[in-house]
């Protein structure tokens, strides 16, 4: 896929969600039906808060108040869900899928249980998130902006898995060259926080809710010292400091300031793609192949308003983070951004997995 | 001591805010629909709460909790009702609950086994709020002592609960424990994505098997297809005997072993990450522990209901702890519950460290609604028990058409692909075998249910204590052996030893006769291929990976170890020996006028024909055929309890909004819903 056919597309979703979008919303009406909303993931993840937030606000403003139900499809790290969506053909609107940073990495290291392709889905909706990652007080009294002084600490991380949104954070300090060895098999990032508390972990990372919610305390207490947010994407696409966290310095900041570290090259090149592909752009709502484009633009209007809505961004705020939400071309546009990786970051990646963990996709 | 000042005003804030009329009125419509959910087995908490969700947007604060606590708290109780009835375990809180109870059901004591396990509960509910009320103060440093080393051994502890539920040869409880945990292992680890037994080719087969189906094969098919076979109803009496005042005097009777199974079931409630899984069986080794006469148990002692009940009632109170102080949810539907409490109001309730700061009055009003609830909940469950308990005088040829229904559309509710019902007979089969030769049941669900966290918490804590070992050999010991962890090891010694001396009087089957060599040493035969296989598969994963595969190599290598022993014993022992028990030689599964084969057809064939025309047809086709041809039923009759039946399922999976198992039939014509 080229990138002028990337913009391209683009445009003409744009002109679209724009022209369209009014006279075609009185053809769509959903009148009694009932919308079906699947999330490959159990009724207990980040997902399902994500899609219960949405459901009912977005009943309100599609036309004809349908219900919008979740459903939840979980099994084999959400491939399995993502692929019975890759085979649905209703195109009716009936039928939206919510998909997120776990369904999107497999995708790109070419998993082999992926058979889905994102290039035929329609994303009508977006919502991204950042992440901070902290430090014990002993070893965060070491952190003076740079990690020169890290590098001969060893660090134990409770990780959910190196092929998961922790690819982020494990070659980040990979490349500032620190010795973080993760330990496998925790089920969410709020039980590696506890095994911080517990003082079994000794660096840790959230995303940015949970940081506000369950880690802030902890750097109150002075028993945590936060290190780096992963940073935000400016419109030029440029890593700058994320606006939840403007007292912290970015991950680039971090690297700049770190002997041996570069913000250039194949490392940081694969590292910046999978930060896009985890995290300004993490969970994406979508219509499945073939959806006519009215249906399509009734969403993006159904979207929009709820984006509109005067209460939004304090309701939001809570469930989503204070993060901009995407619709319509502009959610196209985040997945584009979050479902192509170049082929040397994405060797890299492999490679680097394979000799740091041993983790072989194929 | 600031803390508890202000305890007191908003204890009495929180009693302010629960007794209104309106709160009231949504916990007691809570409660009602947790009823009707928990009696499903396989269901439970999430799929009520998953319901509830779309209505908390905005919700009054208090009003969306006493719904949604109302729905949760209730759980634990009802689905003692499939527990008792039916042999059922209704979720990972009730498994030990079958154990004495379904035997009382047989034996005409339904109402008295339901009475004296819902008072338990109602009083495990209120020991864990009244505990909770002063302990949620100072919770957070206890919780926090509980690292790995600790958690690992808590599960040491319950999976030590296998040796007084061995049955009579020790080695094949040991050895029935272990492949449970092998089963267990099967599906991607979690910890190096490896795969175990499973290849990317079946996808189902890499998310490993679900506790419910498990559950379903192991405990409630031997038994329905046994009862099936036999032709009679579950109660060997026709008139009930003790109803439900006496299981109420029971309960009051053995007060003291309820008090602590309470406070066992809280305390491990506490622990993040242990859930429901072991509570009930430390509470079981418990009760039959500090019991002197312990040949009843496994037959139906009362005594085996109220202590599992007493505990898991507590430990939805325990499971407060994390959720609320540290966000943490302890169990799946804790998980929803924390993202549904963002969700109410205006949103400014936030669960975790600010909890005990910030809402004080909330957190009190959560924990009291919780002992509301229970009263409520047990209130309408003991109300019910006698009229419910007279299922079990019922011709069982007229129940089992339907618990087939139910265990099917249980089973496919946990992955929602037709393969969860293969799944289901494939371990269907499983349990009848075990249950045929006398190999402990309990053990192996013990040991399936154990598999992962013993996994998990003794990697994780490995790699931890190696990094601890490079900073210094004292920091590593520190960590390991810690205060709670040797007071854990001595405990489980203790049990390990008592509990050998006490299985041979505890026969969770009953008393199985022996009979010949050949049908036992094939199916131990079958065990120990099986075992070879899930070794080699297992030692076929990469060194660098060592995490996935030495718990399969050690436990699948002791498990092979006694079944070579026990093979050698079968070998030298002369025909009759109580090493070949086979309940097919005498007894109620011998004398049956059905044979085996035969009953599991009817089964087998739902199943097939859901492959082919998808459920709701094939199960219409099932019941008339099975009501005509093997209940002998009119047609009247038939289709009147045809209709029933699929009256009731249908308004079931509407209401929870869930689909029915689809076959080839809907894969190539578009149908509506409830065929699709």
């Amino acid at each position: 896929m080229t990138l002028l056919k990337l913009s391209r597309r683009a445009a003409l979703a744009l002109t679209a969600a724009a022209g369209l979008a009014a006279p075609a919303m009185a053809d769509v009406d959903f009148s009694g039906k009932t919308i079906e909303w699947v999330i490959p993931f159990s009724e207990t993840g980040g997902s399902a808060k994500w899609a219960n937030f949405f459901a009912p606000l977005l009943s309100e403003e599609l036309p004809g108040n349908p219900t919008v139900v979740v459903k939840f499809m979980p099994g084999a790290g959400s491939t399995k869900g993502a692929n019975w969506f890759q085979e649905q053909t209703e195109g009716d609107g009936t039928l939206l899928f919510g998909s997120s940073g776990s369904t999107q990495f497999p995708f790109l290291l070419d998993d082999p249980r992926v058979m889905y392709e994102y290039a035929d889905w329609n994303a009508v909706m977006a919502t991204g998130t950042g992440g901070v990652a902290y430090l014990n007080a002993e070893d965060g009294a070491l952190f003076d902006g740079s990690a020169n002084q890290l590098k001969d600490i060893p660090f134990i991380f409770g990780s959910q898995g190196a092929t998961g949104l922790d690819l982020v954070p494990l070659l980040a300090w990979e490349m500032l060259g620190m010795n973080v060895e993760p330990v496998f098999g925790i089920k969410g990032r709020g039980d590696g926080r506890l095994m911080f508390e517990r003082g079994e972990a000794t660096i840790d990372y959230q995303t940015s809710s949970g940081y506000i919610s369950g880690s802030m305390d902890l750097v109150n207490a002075g028993t945590a010292v936060p290190m780096m947010s992963w940073g935000a994407l400016d419109e030029n696409g440029m890593i700058v400091r994320d606006p939840t966290f403007p007292d912290l310095p970015s991950f680039k900041e971090v690297c700049e300031a770190t002997d041996g570290c570069e913000t250039s090259g194949p490392a940081w090149d694969a590292w910046k793609a999978f930060f896009i592909a985890g995290y300004p752009s993490q969970k994406i709502a979508f219509l499945p192949a073939g959806t006519p484009q009215d249906v399509i633009d009734t969403y993006t209007a159904a979207f929009e308003a709820v984006r509109a809505r005067p209460d939004f961004k304090e309701i939001a705020s809570q469930q989503v983070g204070e993060y901009p939400m995407f619709v319509g071309a502009g959610a196209q546009k985040a997945t584009d951004e979050a479902t192509t990786v170049s082929d040397e970051a994405k060797q890299f990646v492999l490679t680097w997995l394979k000799d740091a963990y041993g983790v072989e996709l194929n | 001591m600031e803390i508890f000042a202000n305890a007191l005003p908003a204890l009495g804030d929180a009693w302010a805010l629960i007794l209104q009329p309106i709160v009231l009125g949504y916990l007691i419509l809570g409660v009602t629909m947790g009823l009707a959910v928990g009696v499903f087995p396989g269901l439970g908490g999430i799929a009520g709460l998953s319901l509830l969700l779309p209505f908390m947007f905005g919700m009054e604060p208090v009003y969306g909790l006493a719904l949604m606590v109302g729905m949760v708290a209730v759980v634990p109780t009802s689905d003692t009702f499939a527990s008792v009835l039916m042999g059922i375990p209704g979720s990972s809180a009730s498994q030990a609950t079958v154990l004495d109870g379904f035997p009382m059901a047989k034996k005409g004591e339904a109402a008295r086994a339901l009475s004296a396990a819902f008072a338990s509960s109602l009083f495990g509910g209120l020991v864990g709020a009244l505990f909770l009320t002063a302990f949620i103060l100072v919770a957070r440093p206890i919780v926090l002592a509980f690292g790995l080393p600790e958690m690992l051994m808590i599960t040491v502890l319950g999976l030590s609960m296998v040796a007084v539920l061995a049955g009579r040869v020790p080695l094949k409880g040991l050895a029935a424990a272990g492949l449970g945990m092998m089963v267990g292992t099967i599906g991607i680890a979690d910890a190096g994505g490896s795969l175990r037994m499973a290849s990317y080719d079946i996808p189902y087969l890499t998310d490993g098997l679900q506790l419910v189906i498990v559950g379903l094969g192991i405990f409630a098919i031997p038994e329905i297809v046994s009862l099936l076979r036999q032709d009679r109803s579950i109660s060997e009496n026709s008139n009930l005997g003790a109803g439900w005042l006496s299981g109420v005097k029971d309960w009051f009777d053995n007060i003291w072993l309820s008090v602590r199974c309470s406070l066992i079931g809280v305390l491990v409630g506490i622990i993040p990450g242990l859930g429901g899984s072991v509570v009930d069986w430390i509470a079981y080794g418990h009760t039959v522990q500090t019991t002197k006469d312990k040949s009843g148990f496994g037959k139906g002692n009362v005594r085996g209901v109220i202590g599992p009940e007493s505990s898991n009632n507590a430990k939805e109170g325990g499971g407060l702890v994390p959720t609320l102080l540290f966000g943490i949810p302890g169990s799946g539907s804790m998980a929803i519950f924390i993202g549904a409490i963002a969700l109410l109001g205006s949103g400014d309730i936030e669960v975790g460290p600010k909890m005990l700061k910030d809402n004080l009055d909330i957190t009190y009003s959560i924990v009291w609604l919780l002992a509301l609830a229970n009263v409520f909940g047990t209130l309408m469950c003991i109300a019910l028990s006698g009229g419910i308990a007279r299922l079990t005088t019922i011709r069982f040829t007229y129940l089992a058409p339907f618990l087939f229904m139910l265990i099917s559309f249980a089973a496919f509710q946990s992955g929602q692909s037709f393969e969860d019902l293969l799944a289901l007979f494939a371990i269907g089969l499983v349990g009848i075998f075990l249950r045929r030769f006398d190999w402990s049941r309990p053990a192996f669900l013990i040991g399936f249910v154990l598999s992962n966290p013993v996994e998990k918490f003794s990697n994780q804590a490995f790699q931890i204590a190696s990094f601890k070992f490079r900073r210094g050999f004292e920091t590593g010991m520190e960590y390991l052996f810690s205060p709670i962890v040797i007071v854990l090891i001595i405990v489980t010694l203790i049990s390990v030893v008592f509990g050998i001396r006490q299985a041979k009087a505890i026969m969770a089957e009953g008393d199985v006769q022996s009979g010949s060599k050949r049908a036992p040493v094939t199916f131990l035969l079958i065990i120990t291929a099986y075992l070879v296989v899930a070794l080699l598969n297992a030692n076929a994963i990469p060194d660098f990976n060592m995490t996935d595969k030495i718990v399969p190599l050690v436990v699948g290598g002791i498990s092979l170890a006694c079944c070579l022993i026990v093979l050698v014993q079968m070998m030298r022992s002369p025909e009759g020996d109580v090493v070949f028990a086979d309940k097919e030689v005498a007894g109620e599964d011998a004398d049956a006028p059905y044979g085996l084969w035969s009953t599991l057809a009817w089964f087998a064939g739902l199943i097939a024909a859901t492959w082919v025309v998808g459920f709701i047809i094939a199960l219409v086709g099932f019941l008339i055929t099975f009501l005509r041809v093997r209940a002998q039923a009119g047609w009247f009759k038939t289709l009147i309890l045809t209709a029933c039946g699929l009256g009731f399922i249908c308004l079931m999976a509407g209401a929870l909004n869930r689909d029915f198992p689809p076959g080839l039939l809907q894969g190539a014509v578009d149908m509506p819903w409830p065929l699709k």
